[in-house]
C-alpha cells in the first residue's frame, strides 16, 4: 500500500476531518485563555479527563462523552477554586492536573484495561475515530467556534481587564465559566487527535506563533487558528506516512509540527519586535538648549543605514547614542 | 429627563467595608453631584481605593447603601452610564492587542450579544482616541507604548462606553507630566460635556484647576470634604511620625491633622 491509498482509508479521512475541526477549535478558545494568561488551564483540564475516560472504559459508556461531562467538571471545579480559595490559579490547577492523572489511571486498572487502552485517549490514535465520534467532534466544534466568535468582545473584554468588564456591567463569573467549559470541550474535540495529556500544547502554541508575527488580537486569533490547521493536519499526515516504518502516534508529531513553527517565526517575532522599539518617535518635549555635532563628517539621508526616527516635524537619525537632526549645513544634537 | 436623571450621580449613605473581616472604610458619606469633579487624596492605606471599588459594586459593602443615580447598587443595571479606569492595570495582556481593540473593548456595556460592530461603536472608539490625543497611534500595539500612553489607552477605553460617571483610580500613579497633562485635557473635555467625575489622585498636577471638591480619607474616614486642596496641603500632618511608630496607635483622641474636627464633629 502506497502513501497516498491512505487517502483512501475510511480512519484515516475520518481521521483528518477530526484533525481539521481540532486545529480550528483549540486555538480559538486558546487565544483568550493565553489572554488571561492562564496557558496551562488546558493541561490541567486535559488531566482531569483522563479520568472521564477511565470512567467510560469502567461502566462501558462512549468514553467521549464521560470525559466531557468531567473535564466540564473539572473546569467549573477549577474556576470555583480560583475564585473562591485563597489558593491562587497556578496552584489550584496542580491539583486537578495529579488527582486528574492518578484518579484516570487506577480506574482504568480497575476496569481491567491495559495502559495500551488507555494509550490511545492519552497521545492520539488514527484508528480509533469512529463515524460518531467525527459527527460528535464537528458538532462540539461548531459551538466553540459560534461562541468564541459571536461573544469575542465580551471574551476579550473579560480576558484583559476582569474589574473593568465587571464595572462595564458583564457578569464576569459566567464568561470565566464559559471560557473554562469551552476549554473543556475543545479539549474533548481534540482528544483523539493529539491526545489529552498534549491537546494543551494544540491551545498554547499556534497562539504563540501566531503572535510573534501579528500586532493585534484579530490577526493573533485568525492565524493562531491557521496555524492549528496546518500544525494539525499536516502532523496527522506526516504521523501516517512515517507510519509505514516506525510506529508513531499522531500527537506527538502534531505537537511537534507546531513548535518547529514556533521555532521558525521566533526570530522574526523578535527582529520585528526590536525594529518597532528602534523606530518609535522620539516625544517632542520643549526645546532643549541649541547644540550642533561638531565636526560630524558622515552624510546622513535615509539609506545612510543608521535608524531614521520621528521626531516632531523632523527626522533623528541614531548614530552611536547620539541623536542627529539635519540643520542646514550642520546636525544638531537631539 | 426622567426623576432618575436628576439623582446624584453616586451616593454613599453610611458605608462601612470590611476586607476579610478587617474593617477599611467606616460609616463613610458621600455625595457627588451632577457634572461635579471629585478628587479622593489621602495616604496609603487610607481607604481611597476600597471607596471607589464599593461605589462602582466591585466590593461588597459591610454596612450602609450605595446609590448609583438614584438606584441603591443591587438594583443597578445601568452600567452602560458608570466607566471604570482601575488601578494600575496594565492594557497589555498574554496576546498582542493594538490601541483600537482596547479602546473597543470599552463599549462591552453597549453592545447587544452576538451583533457585529454598529456605525455608533466606530465613532465612539475614534472619538474617545481623539480625547486623549492618541487617534494617530489606534493600530499601533498596546505594548508598543509608553506607561504615560497605556494609562491614556484606557481612560479611552472607559471613554468610549460615553460614561455619564468616570471613576478613574489613581490614573496619574508614575505617568510624566505631558502625559498628565494630556489626561487632563480628556477629562475637561468629559466634564464639559457634562460628566461627573471621582479621581482618586497621588498627583494633581495639571488637573488642579478642573477639580471642583476634594475629599480627603483618613484610616477609613473622611477627614475633609470640601473645597479643593492640593496635595501638599491634604498630606500635611502636624506629626508626621505619628502613623509610622509600630503599635504607636493608642486610639487616643489625637489631633493627627487640622481636619479631624470633621471626624470628632461626628459625634
Amino acid at each position: 500500500m502506497s502513501f497516498l491509498d491512505l487517502f483512501s482509508l475510511g480512519f484515516m479521512q475520518r481521521a483528518l476531518i477530526a484533525a481539521l475541526l481540532t486545529g480550528l477549535a483549540a486555538p480559538a478558545i486558546g487565544t483568550f485563555i493565553v489572554q488571561r494568561r492562564l496557558a496551562l488551564l488546558g493541561d490541567g483540564i486535559g488531566h482531569v479527563a483522563v479520568t472521564g475516560v477511565a470512567l467510560g472504559l469502567l461502566t462501558g459508556m462512549s468514553p467521549t462523552w464521560t470525559a466531557v461531562v468531567v473535564a466540564i467538571l473539572g473546569a467549573v471545579l477549577m474556576e470555583v477554586i480560583r475564585e473562591r480559595g485563597h489558593t491562587n490559579g497556578d496552584v489550584a490547577l496542580a491539583l486537578l492536573f495529579y488527582g486528574g492523572l492518578a484518579g484516570g489511571v487506577l480506574i482504568t486498572g480497575i476496569a481491567g484495561q491495559g495502559a495500551a487502552t488507555l494509550q490511545a485517549y492519552l497521545f492520539g490514535s488514527l484508528n480509533s475515530i469512529s463515524s460518531t465520534d467525527v459527527f460528535f467532534t464537528a458538532v462540539l466544534t461548531v459551538v466553540v467556534l459560534v461562541l468564541t466568535l459571536g461573544l469575542s468582545p465580551q471574551l476579550f473584554a473579560v480576558a484583559s481587564d476582569q474589574d473593568f468588564a465587571r464595572v462595564a456591567g458583564l457578569r464576569v463569573r459566567g464568561y470565566n465559566l464559559l471560557i473554562a467549559v469551552l476549554a473543556a470541550v475543545s479539549i474533548t474535540v481534540a482528544m483523539r487527535t493529539v491526545g489529552l495529556l498534549l491537546v494543551s500544547a494544540l491551545m498554547v502554541v499556534p497562539v504563540a506563533t501566531s503572535q510573534q508575527l501579528a500586532r493585534s488580537f484579530r490577526t493573533t486569533f485568525i492565524g493562531a487558528m491557521l496555524v492549528g490547521c496546518v500544525a494539525s493536519v499536516g502532523g496527522l499526515v506526516l504521523s501516517a506516512a512515517l507510519s509505514f516504518r516506525v510506529a508513531v502516534a499522531p500527537g506527538p508529531t502534531i505537537v511537534l509540527l507546531a513548535l518547529a513553527m514556533f521555532t521558525a517565526t521566533w526570530p522574526i517575532g523578535v527582529w520585528l519586535r526590536r525594529r518597532s522599539e528602534l523606530m518609535t518617535p522620539f516625544p517632542e518635549v520643549t526645546v532643549a538648549p541649541h547644540r550642533s555635532a561638531d565636526q560630524h563628517a558622515h552624510e546622513h539621508g535615509s539609506d545612510c543605514g543608521h535608524p531614521a526616527v520621528p521626531h516632531g516635524d523632523h527626522v533623528d537619525y541614531v548614530h552611536d547614542g547620539h541623536r542627529h537632526a539635519p540643520h542646514g549645513e550642520h546636525y544638531d544634537e537631539h | 429627563m426622567t426623576s432618575s436623571d436628576q439623582a446624584p450621580p453616586a451616593v454613599l449613605d453610611q458605608v462601612s467595608v470590611a476586607i476579610g473581616g478587617r474593617p477599611i472604610l467606616r460609616d463613610v458619606d458621600l455625595t457627588v453631584h451632577s457634572g461635579e469633579m471629585v478628587t479622593l487624596l489621602g495616604p496609603n492605606g487610607s481607604g481611597k481605593s476600597t471607596l471607589v471599588r464599593a461605589l462602582t459594586g466591585l466590593l461588597p459593602v459591610a454596612r450602609g447603601t450605595v446609590r448609583l443615580f438614584g438606584t441603591p447598587l443591587q438594583d443597578f443595571d445601568a452600567w452602560q452610564r458608570v466607566g471604570f479606569v482601575p488601578q494600575r492595570s496594565t492594557a497589555t495582556g498574554g496576546v498582542p492587542a493594538t490601541v483600537r481593540e482596547v479602546v473597543a473593548s470599552g463599549r462591552v456595556g453597549r453592545r447587544r450579544l452576538l451583533r457585529p460592530t454598529s456605525a455608533a461603536d466606530r465613532r465612539a472608539v475614534a472619538s474617545a482616541l481623539e480625547v486623549v490625543g492618541l487617534g494617530d497611534r489606534a493600530s499601533s500595539g498596546v505594548s508598543q507604548l509608553s506607561g504615560g500612553q497605556q494609562q491614556r489607552v484606557l481612560i479611552a477605553r472607559a471613554l468610549a462606553g460615553e460614561p455619564d460617571l468616570l471613576v478613574l483610580d489613581e490614573p496619574t500613579a508614575g505617568v510624566d507630566l505631558p502625559n498628565q497633562q494630556a489626561l487632563a485635557d480628556a477629562l475637561r473635555q468629559l466634564k464639559e460635556s457634562g460628566a461627573t467625575i471621582v479621581l482618586v489622585a497621588h498627583e494633581i498636577g495639571p488637573m488642579m484647576p478642573l477639580i471642583d471638591r476634594t475629599v480627603v480619607m483618613r484610616d477609613g474616614w473622611v477627614a475633609y470634604d470640601g473645597p479643593p486642596l492640593t496635595q501638599e496641603v491634604a498630606s500635611h500632618t502636624h506629626h508626621p511620625n505619628d502613623q509610622d511608630v509600630p503599635g504607636g496607635h493608642d486610639h487616643a483622641p489625637h489631633v493627627s491633622s487640622p481636619f479631624d474636627w470633621e471626624r470628632t464633629n461626628r459625634g
